[in-house]
């Protein structure tokens, strides 16, 4: 047994494949970052730190001696709590196949949004500082979403313009993600595909982003170091529900702060 | 890109995920037959220079089988959960099978991960 203690939960072992199928489900489309910037791990629950290659002076303990503090990144923990009812986890052993896993559902998309917001924005309390923080000023976002394709362009010329190569991502948030998908140019073109053809690249729908994110993903420049992957672990349960959590630990990489440009909403 | 003699099923059904784990499982494959083949050369030759320079060969092919084998297991969480199973254990390897099968309680590896990994697309 491991320290997720799944074995202490009372569920069986078909309702745990379920609940692990579900949780898979839901977080996987809304793992915006994980599309866009490279992946190391997992190293497991017991890694606990990347090295960055720095140090700094420290005091040394005696005459004569210098001494050096290694730097790293630290991984941090991130948990998302939720409770199943067991009568629906009894019930889905009896054969229901309706049975409500909303809490996980919104678990998964809590922890997701989380894993984006510090992989873009980045997380001060955590070390983290996000792609988003790159070298050049914004691009401005128009209001019209037809607009999109061109300020895009501009975003990929800067890159390119400073040794960047492609292809390129771009994350949207949920709402301009939205908006791109059902607008048409007014040759009769989507605006999705008009972006793809500009970017070589993917558009990834991306909670937790605000604005826009164009990213090379030439690879090497960014790194989501990941030490447990995301895993549902058991809390304690009573009479009427289990409490289960979704939790992963991970800290973000990066290495070329160029090689990405914020779309400013 | 070209074909692979190797791919089994039409290109266009499979997902670029898999056509690169292919890549990686054709390459493991031909390092472990080069290895085979250094080995049996080694073994064979009367030249000790040669055996030597063979030998070296050899064991540089088992490099690139194990660079290319840990690529595959970050990207096959499947293979990631036999791979911490039975490498580096000690004792009985069949016995390991049957105590990882015993323990098992639902979890779909020894650290319950969801196997999510990257989802970043290979590129073309």
């Amino acid at each position: 047994m491991n320290h997720l203690l799944r074995e202490r939960a009372p569920i069986t072992d078909a309702a745990w494949q379920e609940i692990d199928r579900e949780a898979r489900a839901r977080v996987v489309p809304a793992l915006a970052a994980r599309r866009l910037v490279d992946f190391t791990g997992p190293g497991g629950w017991a890694h606990s730190a990347v090295n960055i290659g720095r140090s700094d002076d420290i005091d040394a303990p005696a005459e004569g001696l210098r001494a050096r503090q290694r730097r790293v990144m630290p991984l941090v923990e991130v948990r998302a709590a939720f409770a199943l009812s067991r009568t629906e986890l009894e019930d889905f052993d009896r054969g229901a196949t309706d049975i409500d896993l909303a809490p996980l559902d919104h678990a998964a998309a809590r922890i997701a949004r989380a894993e984006n917001i510090a992989v873009f924005h980045g997380w001060p309390t955590a070390g983290i500082t996000g792609l988003a923080a790159g070298t050049f000023p914004p691009v401005p976002l128009p209001g019209d979403y037809r607009g999109y394709p061109a300020a895009v362009a501009r975003a990929v010329e800067q890159l390119r313009t400073e040794g960047i190569n492609g292809p390129y991502g771009l994350a949207l948030g949920p709402d301009a993600y939205t908006g791109v998908v059902g607008s048409a140019e007014d040759a009769g073109l989507l605006v999705f595909d008009h972006l793809h053809r500009v970017l070589e690249g993917p558009v990834v729908w991306a909670p937790g982003v605000s604005g826009g994110v164009v990213v090379s993903l030439r690879g090497g420049d960014f790194t989501l170091h990941v030490g447990e992957d995301l895993a549902v672990g058991y809390h304690h349960h009573d009479a009427d529900v289990v409490h289960l959590y979704l939790e992963e630990s991970f800290t973000f990489v990066v290495t070329t702060a160029e090689a990405a440009v914020t779309l400013s909403p | 890109m070209a074909q692979s003699a190797g791919l089994h099923e039409p290109e266009d059904r499979l997902t670029p995920q898999v056509i690169d784990r292919h890549r990686a499982l054709v390459s493991v494959q031909e390092e472990l037959e080069a290895v085979d083949w250094y080995d049996q050369r080694v073994s064979a030759t009367t030249d000790a220079e040669l055996a030597a320079v063979l030998a070296h060969n050899r064991d540089e092919e088992k490099e690139h089988m194990a660079m290319v084998l840990e690529w595959l297991r970050r990207h096959d969480p499947a293979l990631d959960q036999h791979l911490r199973t039975y490498l580096f254990s000690s004792g009985s390897i069949v016995g390991e099978e049957a105590a990882a099968e015993s323990g098992g309680t639902g979890a779909p590896d020894p650290d319950a991960s969801l196997g999510i990994g990257s989802l970043k697309e290979a590129r073309s």
